[in-house]
């Protein structure tokens, strides 16, 4: 039994605005760590649930990057200094950026924060990847869009299959005895690479013509006509209702009433749209009270921590804890509980699976 | 069913017309095999029929293609999808999705079938296919002959009423291919099916042919009709056919039935004699492997294989798909995985080896041979060739016009036929003097001349001290060329032996003349003919 994969994105995208709403690590630790447990405990055996541990590697990578920036390029700085780098003099115009320097604890501590808020923000993200194909979820948008969803769908199996074709030259390359490095490389490895990636894309679009891919419906001209009015009505309603909203000097009809009539005819026009598109879905992935109670608890959790920041509460300073002076940084309680509800999912799933 | 009106198709910047005139009708109900040599157009006219050429590949068609009444030329591909299946010759390269299930749903999901429809037509393939095990396996880690089951499977799914084979069976083995093809005899004779098929592995199919198109290239107009008599008179034939030519049988059987029922007065004649040994001369080990293991992750490819080749050796490493033939290769070679035992060249381990001097030992080509080239004309990889090796220059540019004489220097390697193309592989090879030669399904994609060719060219090599090891699929090839027959399953040697014995062994792996013959010891229609001085 397969979750409808919006669920889990829903779920990891609002543990991943907890994550963006707060630099504290012991929360970011708290959210990264249940977005771990459920993406190790519910993730099925497919191709893609491997790319957790990728991820991960990717946020270690962004925390040290953040790291190695700060102590070269500087940013925020503090009492305590704990070591300097020769400071490289700038000309006038460069002035305000300043290179190597002393590097303070308090900046260094700031630092580590942000990049474990992104490595978090890079977790959540890989959960959902492994939890639910990201093919699926495009799969899941409305007929309209199919076109757009299928050129996604293909332009990222072509990433894997260029891995594999240049594996395999590279390979056939040692064979002729040359290492494959330098300036050389892009013509011996490149071009071969990228006739095979032309080759295959030409057999794939082939291919998907002679099943049928493209077939339309013969909807009158008429029809045509008031899709096409209807998308592109909404459009401009909408441009016209967020310049409205930006600026104060417009009338007050020129906001938000437009914004949402736009945003209705543009919806009406992928509706009509999708009439033009004929296919129906093998297997398509229902919207089960499962998929909202997974999706729901994540949205909990996002709730809770918009809630204390809003409400501008005791915890609500604990988000964003002080770097200067440099504090040792004290869990949020409501938050943290309400993270916790994001674990939901394993209950759910171990229940489904019996 | 398929009606071709004096259809003439040009490609651009072509001198010539691909195809020429042709006028061909396929009635209802018929398994037709279209047979040529390379170049001849059959994936043209394959094409022709669903609409890709000249509508996908550009170029200009004259005359008409007519399928249960539609035009090609006011219908696209995508609006014959529902007549027309068409199965292309990668079927890797042909898939839309990720799982099994879903690629079999693909074709029906575009006609906007039923979702009840689609769940029950699926199941049906799942079960006719023999795939249901594979249902939720992701395509790529499947093996060559379930992705092409799952290929043939995913057309079928559309109930077309046509169905366009190119090259089903190529990258198969013999069992393999043996479940596709009475999968496909099932559709035509259960069903009623139109099937039109192109192969060059004649020898699987003819049998299961109504009848043969033969494209003659620019030599002439198309020929149509029953398989034995059109495949006598063409150049490509298998071969029950020539050894019922030889024998003089009109008009020629085309399957091992038909021709047992006529070769008994031949058996007679064969009684008492002996085919005549070849063998070149066996020279010292040249390379010695023992208990040799490759791993990927948890699955062992290559099982502890111990293997002993001789100078003028000519060994056939056989075995289903994914047995571990081309990973036990790589790690002969020294540049693939390797994760025990032990291979000597000459005394030393490839693996251990500086570069150059590796190549020296041991040559590899690969079973994309095309990997291997990438300068833009065929003189430039010969002189880098040569260059990379260090030889003088022209030794490479000789040893390809021994193999395949008159290749233009100038030629791009991807406008080179692919028998013209493995030669040029193979001099490139060849080039630093291996002393052994390891290849991974040389014969994809030549037909019966381009192998006859590379059978003579390997001789050649073992009878100048090379070994030679392939690995292939192909059993008359191996009966044609092989001295000894090694075969793997499940990366264990399973039988190590002369190739008479081996291969006769098994009927899986019994050329067609060993199979009319048996119990007589024959395996090639050539030793036939000479031991009876056949014509």
């Amino acid at each position: 039994m397969t979750v409808h994969p919006g669920a889990w994105w829903v779920w990891a995208l609002a543990l991943g605005t907890v994550a963006a709403r707060t630099t504290n690590p012991l929360l970011l630790g708290l959210v990264a760590a249940v977005a771990g447990f459920v993406a190790v405990r519910c993730r099925r055996d497919t191709p893609w649930a491997s790319s957790y541990g990728m991820f991960l590697k990717l946020g270690l990578i962004v925390i040290a990057i953040r790291v190695v920036f700060h102590v070269l390029v500087g940013g925020i700085t503090g009492p305590t200094i704990l070591f300097s780098l020769p400071e490289i003099p700038l000309p006038e115009w460069a002035r305000g950026i300043r290179l190597g320097g002393p590097v303070s604890a308090e900046g260094l501590v700031f630092a580590v924060y942000q990049g474990l808020q992104l490595a978090t923000l890079l977790g959540c993200v890989g959960a959902a990847n492994a939890l639910a194909d990201p093919k699926r979820l495009l799969k899941s948008l409305p007929a309209a869009l199919y076109e757009v969803s299928v050129a996604v769908v293909v332009a990222l199996t072509v990433a894997p299959q260029l891995a594999t074709s240049a594996r395999s030259v590279r390979r056939a390359r040692a064979l002729r005895g040359d290492p494959v490095r330098g300036r050389r490389m892009i013509r011996t490895l490149l071009v071969p690479v990228l006739e095979d990636a032309l080759d295959r894309s030409l057999s794939l679009a082939a291919a998907m013509d002679s099943r049928g891919y493209g077939r339309t419906a013969c909807l009158p001209r008429s029809a045509r006509l008031l899709t096409a009015g209807l998308v592109v009505g909404g459009l401009l309603g909408l441009c016209v209702g967020a310049y409205g909203l930006l600026d104060a000097s417009a009338p007050g009809l020129v906001g938000f009433p437009m914004l949402v009539l736009g945003a209705l005819l543009a919806a009406a026009g992928l509706l009509t749209g999708s009439r033009r598109v004929v296919r129906t879905r093998y297997r398509p992935d229902r919207w089960t009270p499962r998929a909202a109670a997974i999706a729901g608890s994540g949205l909990a959790a996002a709730a809770t921590v918009l809630l204390v920041e809003g409400m501008g509460a005791g915890d609500a300073a604990l988000l964003v804890p002080s770097t200067v002076p440099l504090l040792p940084p004290d869990l949020p309680l409501l938050p943290a509980l309400g993270v916790l509800v994001a674990l939901l999912p394993v209950v759910l799933i171990r229940e489904a699976r019996g | 069913m398929i009606r071709f009106e004096n259809v003439t198709v040009t490609y651009p910047d072509a001198p010539a017309p691909v195809l020429r005139a042709v006028d061909v009708v396929v009635p209802e109900g018929e398994l037709c095999l279209v047979v040529g040599s390379t170049g001849a157009g059959k994936s043209t006219l394959l094409r022709a029929v669903n609409g890709l050429v000249p509508h996908f590949t550009g170029g200009t068609m004259a005359g008409r293609v007519l399928v249960d009444g539609r035009s090609t030329v006011d219908h696209p591909p995508r609006e014959l999808a529902d007549v027309v299946g068409y199965v292309g010759q990668d079927p890797q390269a042909g898939f839309v999705t990720d799982t099994v299930e879903e690629e079999l749903a693909y074709s029906m999901e575009s006609l906007a079938l039923a979702q009840p429809v689609m769940r029950k037509r699926v199941e049906e393939t799942l079960d006719l296919l023999g795939l249901a095990d594979l249902r939720e396996r992701s395509l790529a880690t499947l093996s060559g002959g379930q992705q092409q089951r799952v290929a043939i499977g995913a057309a079928l799914t559309a109930h077309p009423r046509v169905l366009v084979l190119d090259e089903p069976t190529s990258a198969l083995d013999p069992g393999a291919a043996e479940d596709v093809l009475a999968a496909v005899h099932r559709l035509v004779h259960d069903l009623g099916m139109t099937v039109l098929i192109a192969e060059h592995r004649l020898e699987r199919v003819a049998q299961y042919a109504d009848r043969v198109l033969w494209l003659p290239g620019a030599a002439g107009a198309p020929v149509s009709g029953p398989p034995g008599p059109v495949l006598a008179e063409a150049p490509v034939a298998p071969p029950v056919v020539r050894l019922g030519q030889a024998a003089g049988w009109s008009p020629p059987p085309v399957s091992i039935r038909d021709a047992r029922r006529l070769a008994g007065p031949l058996r007679e004649r064969l009684a008492g004699r002996t085919p005549r040994q070849v063998s070149s001369p066996l020279g010292g080990e040249v390379l010695r492997a023992a208990a040799v293991t490759v791993r990927y992750g948890k699955t062992v490819a290559v099982r502890e294989v111990d293997l002993a080749v001789r100078a003028g050796e000519r060994v056939a490493v056989m075995g289903r798909n994914g047995s571990g033939k081309s990973s036990l290769l790589w790690a002969l070679q020294g540049s693939g995985k390797r994760a025990g035992g032990l291979v000597e060249v000459g005394g030393t381990d490839p693996a251990a080896a500086v570069r150059v001097l590796e190549r020296r030992r041991v040559g590899l080509v690969p079973q994309q041979p095309s990997d291997l080239l990438y300068l833009h004309a065929v003189a430039a990889e010969c002189a880098q060739a040569d260059a990379e090796s260090g030889r003088s220059p022209g030794t490479c540019r000789g040893i390809l016009d021994t193999l395949a004489p008159g290749i233009p220097g100038d030629r791009h390697p991807r406008d080179l036929s692919e028998g013209q193309r493995l030669a040029l592989v193979l001099a490139v090879a060849l080039a630093p003097e291996p002393a052994v030669l390891l290849l991974d399904e040389p014969t994809r994609g030549l037909d019966y001349p381009a192998k006859s060719r590379l059978a003579q060219a390997l001789a050649g090599l073992s009878e100048t001290g090379h070994a030679v090891v392939l690995a292939t699929h192909d059993v008359e090839f191996v009966a044609e060329v092989a001295t000894r027959v090694v075969v793997l399953a499940d990366g264990e040697v399973v039988a190590d032996g002369p190739v008479a014995e081996v291969v006769t062994a098994s009927p899986v792996f019994a050329p067609q003349v060993a199979k009319i013959l048996a119990p007589e010891p024959w395996l090639t229609v050539a030793a036939v003919s000479a031991a009876l001085d056949l014509p």
